[in-house]
């Protein structure tokens, strides 16, 4: 109440501002400060900018020591789309990670309810099978996978890395599981009480307080399949129609004899939705992890 | 959707028979053998300090904890086993539990839409409330936008639309400031007597116990230690424990040696009920209320430590030797009459306001 009515009222009075030589000063101090993160972060932009700039380029200036690209060749963006079926590619990417994040949320969510806010026998004994889980590489597994996949007819399609999503992802259940522990008690209890069963809660009470977890969860999801490269290259390698863009753009460098400027072009194209992405959910991203306590 | 029981349910009076709690991982129970009958549109208050059981025994009414033994009626419905949604009560939590996502009007309106009741019938039913509890004007914010008493009004408000037979309320008042705890306490009276729903409310501030209920429950240990009109605790507490709890200041409590028929305090006779030394006892506990201990020219010599002036009133807290121990006394006075900090005052008691209690047990022994 007290805030709101303080934001009502302007400042009625101008803060000043120290005097140059003191901001300069300041400036500098910080800049020192930070010599190392601003060194690190400028190691860590060279590869963009590199990219960026051949994206640009002619093929006859690509990896020469000029580094500015002239002219600036804008046809390498539409080139890179007739030379191969990117479309298709990122189609293939949108069906994985939608279908494969959809499916992980709906078998997850329970799963990290039942874990933090329901009392059972086993419980505990349970979550720590799913810690468990998380410790196994998937190459320790991928080759009994694969033949059972194979045996269902279904290596070539994306469907053996959708549908394992049904079954829950021991990572996002337990940074679920985390964050739901914060939510007060109360509010199930209240809920309880006032008519709600427990898929009730989870749906109508738990989603709602939970947004910030469930919408981290979904990004590192839909992140990881957008860049799965393992995954994809093992079950569609031999079908070109399920290719994914990283599959995809793999492949591109070698079908192609090594056009850098068409691959680095079709780099910035793969690479900028992730980015934009996680531009546009970066305050929910941080947010739930750093509210489940839990480092991405 | 529930033909059977009509709103204003004639019979939802609440019987705890028996009634056992034992937490997994723990030998004592929380709630132990809680016999209780609260009368159909009574307000009863349980209190008691923290691990009294008091807040288990509220949950185990309203089905969110389980019945270890014993079982629980609401009306002539044996409820121990049945889910909280089909028990027909209303709870308000300390910390009120509104969804901070929905509006007010939705959040009075949830469990509404929960029972599948129409929009314009729970429209109309909130509007009703929120009149009733004085938030028409709020029923588009949030409960972020509220202040402390909004909110417990729209956690009130939530738990009338339903017309239940049973409200239960965990300690509603503990998170609002003392002025406005001490006007809701009104507003929550006023409201049930005027709606009549058999209520049970559990605090831990005696105060609030003794202003609200038509009977106060006190307990401890998972057991009822006394249980009737607040007028009778205050009067005729049964055991030591219901004697110190309840009053504020508490009651001074004072071992003393019987000598014949009497204990003597402060050159001041007491007498003692005629049973209290009958088997045998040579010392019992005697309690005098700080108002039934006068300053006076002559009584238990002692030196004032604090004076705590409440308006019209003095508590004078004093250090004394009694019966040979250092011990602490309050005394009420006039504010006018009060003594300085570090005074030597003398204490003399009314000795037909003495309560008698067996140092062994702490049970009250007789009428004095």
């Amino acid at each position: 109440m007290t805030s709101a009515t303080a934001k009502a009222q302007p400042p009625t009075f101008t803060r000043r501002k120290p005097p140059a030589n003191v901001r300069r000063r300041r400036f500098l101090v910080t800049v020192a400060d930070h010599s190392f993160l601003i060194a690190a972060a400028l190691v860590f932009l060279a590869p963009f900018v590199f990219i960026v700039l051949t994206a640009f380029m002619t093929n006859d200036q690509a990896l020469s020591p000029d580094l500015w690209p002239h002219p600036f060749r804008f046809q390498n963006f539409a080139d890179v789309f007739s030379e191969a079926p990117l479309w298709r590619y990122a189609l293939n990417s949108l069906i994985y990670g939608g279908l494969a994040t959809l499916f992980l949320l709906a078998s997850s969510i329970p799963v990290a309810y039942a874990l933090a806010k329901l009392r059972w026998r086993g419980r505990e004994a349970a979550f720590l099978i799913v810690l468990v889980a998380m410790l196994l590489p998937p190459q320790v597994t991928v080759i009994p996978v694969y033949v059972m996949w194979a045996k269902l007819h279904l290596v070539g399609s994306l469907w053996p890395l959708i549908l394992p999503n049904l079954l829950g992802d021991a990572f996002s259940i337990f940074l679920l599981r985390q964050f739901f522990l914060t939510i007060p008690d109360e509010y199930l209890d209240a809920a309880r009480v006032d008519g709600c069963g427990e898929f009730r809660i989870l749906t109508t009470v738990v989603l709602r307080l939970a947004k910030p977890a469930i919408a981290a969860v979904a990004l590192f999801s839909f992140l990881f399949c957008f860049n799965d490269f393992f995954g994809p290259l093992l079950y569609t390698g031999e079908s070109p129609d399920n290719w994914t863009l990283s599959v995809g753009l793999a492949q591109f460098r070698t079908v192609h004899q090594v056009q850098w400027n068409l691959t680095m072009a079709a780099t910035l194209i793969v690479i900028a939705p992730v980015v934009v992405l996680f531009f546009l959910a970066q305050r929910a991203f941080v947010e739930g992890v750093t509210l489940t306590g839990v480092k991405g | 959707m529930r033909p059977a029981e009509p709103k204003g349910c004639p019979l939802a009076d609440v019987r705890f028979d028996h009634a056992t709690k034992i937490y997994p991982g723990t030998d004592a129970p929380a709630v132990d053998a809680l016999d209780l009958h609260i009368e159909d549109g009574e307000f009863v208050v349980l209190v008691g300090p923290s691990g009294s059981g008091k807040t288990t025994a509220l949950r185990m009414l309203a089905g969110l904890e389980e019945v270890d033994d014993g079982a629980i009626y609401i009306g002539d419905r044996d409820v121990t086993y049945l889910a909280p949604k089909k028990r027909d009560v209303a709870m308000v939590f300390q910390n009120y539990a509104l969804y901070p996502y929905l509006t007010v009007e939705a959040n009075i309106g949830f469990p509404l839409r929960i029972a599948g009741i129409k929009k314009e019938e729970r429209a109309r039913r909130v509007r009703e409330v929120a009149e009733l509890l004085g938030l028409e004007p709020y029923l588009q914010r949030k409960p972020g936008q509220l202040s402390g008493g909004q909110r417990q009004r729209v956690a009130m408000g939530r738990a009338i639309v339903r017309e239940p037979s049973v409200f239960l309320m965990d300690e509603p008042l503990s998170n609002l400031d003392a002025q406005l705890r001490v006007q809701m306490r009104a507003d929550i009276a006023a409201l049930q007597s005027r709606l009549g729903v058999t209520t049970v409310y559990v605090t831990h501030d005696q105060a609030e116990a003794m202003t609200l209920g038509n009977r106060v429950v006190v307990m401890s240990d998972g057991h009822v230690q006394q249980c009737g009109p607040p007028r009778e605790l205050y009067e005729a507490p049964v055991n030591t424990f219901v004697a110190g709890f309840i009053g504020s200041p508490a009651m001074n409590l004072l071992t003393l040696p019987v000598e014949g028929s009497a204990v003597r305090l402060g050159g001041e006779r007491v007498p003692v009920p005629a049973g209290a030394t009958s088997n045998g006892r040579s010392t019992l506990v005697v309690g005098f209320r700080p108002e039934a201990l006068d300053l006076a020219t002559e009584g238990i010599p002692a030196e004032v430590e604090v004076v705590e002036e409440v308006g019209a009133d003095a508590y004078v807290f004093c250090v004394a030797e009694v019966a040979g121990e250092t011990t602490k006394l309050v005394a009420r006075t006039d504010w006018r009459s009060a003594p300085e900090r570090g005074a030597r005052v003398k204490l003399k008691p009314q000795p037909d306001e003495a309560h008698v209690f067996d140092l062994e047990t702490g049970e009250r022994i007789g009428e004095t």
